[in-house]
């Protein structure tokens, strides 16, 4: 118990201060998030091909896509990526109160996005545009109009993927920042969480004007 | 312990940056630029995630091999989509766009 505690207050062992330890922990999130950018960039090429190839049916697929809600939804995300980066400052600064109250803004803003995202979904539900034997659209190439949404639902369904998990994330960073478990001599974590959480903000940034703006 | 710790004022800085450019972004859109529609697309989401990156990432601050890794990411990102397009592009795989 003792050792657990003073663990919290010193580096890890095998570190040769604090200052490694954080070093080590933004470079491992790095090279994970650098295969996460080799993920999501290989459904980028795809849809730039695919898009390329059919530019005329991938137009009028875009166009039923709701750019008011797309566009909310960015400024939603942007706004949950600042409250994200003015916790891992309070973490910084040994912040309690304010680190908790950020991290529980980040997640409330994390679920408007998640509950808009649910709401467009289920319009595409409505109106069968969901790739799939009920596939029905009106337009010139259907077919090539579904390939649209077969690359819509892919790249924003991972991207609403990474950002369940986020959320997860973010109620267990919740109850250990509560407990006072990060402090100004410990908050790599907070940092980490940070990196992964603006990183899926940054997917959505190119998400937002190649699904929804390019028209 | 050195780290270094931002002020307030400048995150909201960069928070105003981007909600400026997306709202050129999306003003933009409604306007029929050609095929320029697509460029200024990507200059602004390219600017909007450099922002994001170097200042809610902390990159400007992080040690030389973290600056090198996110390098060689977008570096990797660059020779999946140049040299696939290129390779589609040359072998006329892809339409004209109109105007060519």
């Amino acid at each position: 118990m003792a050792d657990h505690a003073a663990a919290a207050h010193s580096h890890a062992h095998q570190f040769d201060d604090m200052e490694q330890q954080l070093d080590a922990s933004t470079f491992g999130m790095w090279v994970f998030l650098l295969t996460e950018i080799m993920f999501f960039g290989g459904l980028f090429l795809g849809y730039t091909i695919y898009r390329s190839a059919n530019p005329e049916a991938f137009r009028e697929a875009s166009h039923h896509l709701d750019l008011r809600l797309g566009g909310f939804n960015t400024v939603v995300l942007i706004a949950s990526s600042l409250t994200m980066a003015l916790a891992v400052r309070a973490a910084q600064l040994g912040q309690r109160i304010a680190l908790v109250n950020y991290l529980v803004g980040t997640l409330g803003l994390g679920t408007v996005f998640l509950v808009v995202k649910a709401f467009e979904y289920h319009h595409k539900y409505v109106d069968h545009m969901i790739p799939g034997l009920a596939f029905q659209f009106d337009g010139a190439q259907p077919m090539q109009s579904q390939m649209f949404f077969v690359f819509y639902f892919a790249m924003t369904g991972m991207h609403a993927l990474h950002m369940v998990i986020g959320a997860g994330l973010l109620v267990y960073f919740i109850l250990k920042a509560q407990a006072g478990r990060y402090h100004a001599h410990y908050f790599g974590p907070v940092e980490v969480m940070g990196l992964y959480w603006h990183f899926v903000d940054i997917v959505w940034i190119f998400l937002f004007p190649l699904l929804y703006l390019i028209r | 312990m050195t780290h270094h710790v931002e002020p307030k004022k400048m995150y909201f800085a960069i928070f105003a940056a981007l909600m400026i450019l997306t709202t050129v972004t999306v003003a933009v859109a409604e306007i029929d630029l050609g095929p320029m529609n697509v460029v200024v697309a990507l200059v602004v989401a390219c600017t909007k995630a450099t922002l994001v990156v170097l200042f809610f990432m902390h990159v400007r601050h992080s040690s030389p091999l973290t600056r090198l890794t996110v390098a060689a990411g977008f570096v990797w990102l660059v020779l999946l989509l140049g040299l696939t397009l290129s390779d589609y592009v040359s072998r006329g795989w892809l339409p004209q766009p109109k105007g060519w």
